[in-house]
């Protein structure tokens, strides 16, 4: 049956690694491209990023944040998800660049995985840099070694690799290697910040991909809705991926806290039940 | 006329505003059988029918009544079933003082209501749910030719039905996680409970239809691999996109699309929250602009989750406002205010980006326009602000591109709606034929049926070699 959750694993301390089955999306999905999940009946509808195809699965990243996200990350190998649509969005627009340098952070790692592996099949030369809290969260290093060129790590304690935040990572590609165009995927305040300064070093596009709060991925709620270059976008249908300089980050941050009240509510009445969570 | 019915129709019992706007129960409760017997006498079984004409998909109406009047319920069921397969929807939905009953003989006489022809067919439907066990359809042969249909509102489920009842195998794709369209996600709870959507959509299956959910039509299957693998394809995708008004301030938080509300609330039942996990915000002051049904659908839900002050702005006057009476006089029973010539020019918002009021602009109306309505004109100077913390635009919708954008060589009007054939819903690419918002633009459940209802048919037509535009 399609939705079983075939193998599950732990990345990183509330980071887990899920290969699901489901032929259609194997067989269609494109880098770039998500699903909306419900976990089960009573569930919300959430956007996960499909981070890898196979024969008949599919593969996503988890990091718990809250209610639904927790109690999926809870869910066991055997186990389905009641709804799986996809893929959505529009897949990322590869071709041969040349130098190109792609930035991720904490969950986006995953995101910006199948988009490496693909610009890596057009034979472009990639610079990597991957930034995380600490060691723990750099999450699938050893898939992005066997890709690139040149890998950066940061960490906010040192860690591993340069103590620091990824902006850093972009200075020293920079030093060595002209680059014009970027991607950088991860929390919307580091895309914020990447954007900055990819315009300070004068890479002429950076591509971000955008999570605003969705329902049915399709263009039918207008939940989704950014600013971009002054106009309205959905990001379920011209997006997920936009040109970070033109994004305005700041309503975005604002309109992602728009339900911070009824997610602690929620969260909480499921702690209540399930009890401590921090061995996830 | 020998013997003149009662002037008014037989009051439908219904909950009590100061208790119904406590909950998302069904507000009309019913006729009981007593009640509609009584009713059905008030048809004068027309021998010209004019009512017939009225309704977009035919029904025998002086038929299915002279049944209930018979005290022959089941047989009514027959005859509603044959015309429509979605009655208990119908019944409870359709713009009948429109449709149907604005045709009806005995509305005509002064002072006189028409027959309550929708009630009617709502009490035939929900008779049979209770009272017709197995009601085993006999499907014709299989004839072994495919047909896909693109979405599952009142448009595609009809459709499919028809095909199936012809001996189709038929494959209806739709995005959401859940069949029905607007019906599911858009009309609320306390006018069309979800248990009707499914029984009909139970039935519909029964037919030996198949339904794949989580199907979005352009991504999750290609448009290419559908003209390939089916021998014809219905196209029945809605409007669904949300129009906004685009003034300063709309992407405020609390500011939300009739379209985003609406299925926070129906489909994903956001008023039980946390019991079910999608939140809404419970505003405490709502306002709602627009002023046609999803306005009043909107407004009515806002008082049911709480609010403590609903006010719908609409910039012409209560006497253009397009929603349907009997739902507008249920929103002012339970105490939804009403600002007519008022228009928003601009939300307000605090420093976190939170909607915390609405400034608004005094309309007077001017010549009528080309459509005959007066149109509304700003009065200089006249803006005030209106406290708010909760909007929802409720203007109407655009043709959704997500599949149109992946349709190669189908023609789009330039409204950006498909264009079909209004006869036949032939579009111009061979063997594919479109109906409902998607061609119209939005309009109500019982046309975007009829619309499916005339494809099948053509469909079938062009199946067994008897119908092709496209030579
Ligand atoms: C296109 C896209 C791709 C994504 N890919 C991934 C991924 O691969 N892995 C991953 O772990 N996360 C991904 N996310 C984020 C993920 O959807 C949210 O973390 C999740 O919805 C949070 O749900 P929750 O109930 O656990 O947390 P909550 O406590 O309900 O919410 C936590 C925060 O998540 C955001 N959020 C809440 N509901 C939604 C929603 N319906 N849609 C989007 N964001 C929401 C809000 O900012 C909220 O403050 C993606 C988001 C988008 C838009
Ligand atoms: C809030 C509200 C209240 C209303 N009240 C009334 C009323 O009281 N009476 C009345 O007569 N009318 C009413 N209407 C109008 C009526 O609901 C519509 O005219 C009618 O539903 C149109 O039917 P449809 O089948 O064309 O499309 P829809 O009902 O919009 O259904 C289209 C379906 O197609 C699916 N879809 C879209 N794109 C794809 C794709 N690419 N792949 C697969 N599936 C797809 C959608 O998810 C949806 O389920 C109301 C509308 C709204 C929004
Ligand atoms: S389907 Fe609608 S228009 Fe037709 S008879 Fe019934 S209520 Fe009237
Ligand atoms: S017009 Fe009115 S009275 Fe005449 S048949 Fe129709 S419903 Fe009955
Ligand atoms: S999520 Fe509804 S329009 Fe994008
Ligand atoms: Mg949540």
């Amino acid at each position: 049956m399609s939705n079983e959750i075939l193998k599950k694993t732990k990345l990183a301390p509330q980071v887990y690694d899920f290969i699901i089955k489901n032929e259609e999306i194997a067989k269609r999905a494109k880098p770039g491209q998500f699903v909306v999940v419900r976990i089960r009946e009573k569930g919300e509808r959430i956007p996960l990023t499909i981070a890898d195809t196979y024969e008949n699965s599919f593969r996503m990243v988890v990091r718990a944040v809250g209610k639904t996200t927790y109690e999926l990350c809870m869910m066991e190998e055997g186990q389905h998800l009641s709804d799986i649509a996809g893929p959505l969005g529009n897949p990322s627009e590869i071709d041969y660049f040349g130098d190109v340098m792609l930035i991720g952070g904490g969950v986006g790692i995953a995101t910006l995985l199948p988009i490496a592996k693909e610009l890596k099949r057009f034979n472009n030369r990639l610079h990597v840099i991957l930034g995380g809290r600490n060691k723990d969260y750099v999450i699938m290093l050893e898939e992005f070694e066997n890709l690139c060129d040149e890998l950066i790590i940061t960490t906010d304690d040192g860690s591993m690799g340069i103590k620091g935040v990824v902006t850093d990572g972009m200075d020293l590609v920079m030093k060595n290697t002209k680059i014009n165009i970027a991607w950088a995927v991860g929390p919307t305040i580091m895309m914020k910040f990447c954007s900055i300064k990819a315009k300070e070093l004068g890479i002429e596009k950076i591509w971000v991909s955008l999570n605003p709060i969705m329902i049915d991925g399709t263009g039918m709620c207008g939940a989704c809705r950014v600013t971009v270059d002054g106009k309205m976008k959905f990001a379920c249908v011209d997006g997920p991926e936009f040109d970070g300089e033109k994004v305005d980050w700041d309503e975005l941050l604002k309109r992602l806290s728009q339900y911070r009240d009824e997610e602690e509510i929620s969260f909480g009445k499921f702690k209540e039940q399930v009890g401590d969570l921090s061995w996830l | 006329m020998a013997l003149k019915p009662p002037a008014k129709k037989v009051r439908m019992k219904e909950q009590e505003p100061q208790e119904r706007i406590h909950n998302f129960f069904e507000v009309a409760l019913g006729y009981s059988e007593r009640e509609a017997m009584e009713e059905a006498k008030r048809c004068l079984q027309c021998v010209h029918h004019p009512c017939v004409s009225g309704c977009p998909v035919g029904i025998d109406i002086p038929g299915f009544i002279k049944k209930i009047k018979e005290n022959r319920f089941y047989e009514a069921v027959k005859i509603l079933k044959y015309y429509n397969n979605l009655p208990a929807v119908c019944g409870r939905v359709c713009p009948q003082e429109t449709q149907c009953e604005a045709k009806c003989v005995v509305g005509k006489i002064p002072g006189s209501e028409p027959v309550a022809i929708g009630r009617l067919e709502r009490f035939v439907a929900d008779w049979e749910a209770v009272n017709v066990k197995d009601n085993q359809i006999e499907l014709p042969e299989n004839k072994n030719k495919k047909v896909a249909v693109i979405g599952s509102g009142p448009a595609g489920l009809t459709a499919a039905a028809d095909l199936a009842k012809q001996g189709y195998v038929v494959d209806v794709f739709e995005a959401l996680h859940k069949p029905g369209g607007v019906l599911v996600y858009g009309i609320p709870e306390f006018r069309l409970p979800k248990s009707i959507v499914d029984r009909e959509i139970a039935y519909i299956k029964s037919l030996s239809v198949r339904i794949l959910v989580n199907t979005p039509v352009g991504r999750a299957v290609t448009v290419e691999e559908l003209l390939q693998n089916y021998d014809a394809i219905f196209i029945g995708v809605g409007a669904g996109t949300p129009k906004f008004m685009n003034i300063p301030g709309t992407n405020l938080n609390g500011v939300y699309s009739a379209n985003e509300f609406l299925t926070r609330v129906n489909l994903m039942k956001a008023y039980l929250f946390p019991e079910f996990d999608t939140p809404i915000r419970k505003g405490k002051k709502v306002v709602v602009v627009g002023g046609g049904n999803v306005a009043m659908d909107a407004a009515r839900s806002a008082l049911r989750l709480g609010a403590q002050e609903v006010t719908v702005i609409y910039r012409r006057t209560e006497q253009e406002m397009p929603a349907r009476k009997e739902e507008y006089f249920h929103a002012v029973e339970e105490g939804v205010h009403f600002r007519w010539l008022t228009q928003p020019i601009e939300y307000l918002g605090d420093e976190k980006g939170t909607l915390i009021g609405v400034r608004c602009i005094t309309m007077e109306l001017g010549e009528p326009d080309k459509t005959g309505r007066r149109k509304p004109i700003p009065i200089e100077d006249s803006d005030f602000v209106i406290e708010a913390d909760t909007v929802v635009e409720a203007i109407g919708t655009d043709a959704n591109r997500f599949l149109l954008n992946q349709f190669k060589g189908l023609s789009i009007n330039k409204w950006g709606y498909i264009v079909a054939d209004e006869q036949t819903g032939a579009t111009t690419l061979k063997k594919v034929f479109a109906g409902g918002d998607i061609v119209t633009g939005a309009a109500t459940v019982i046309e975007a049926m009829g619309a499916g209802k005339k494809a099948a048919y053509w469909i079938g037509k062009y199946l067994e070699g008897e119908f092709n535009p496209w030579k």
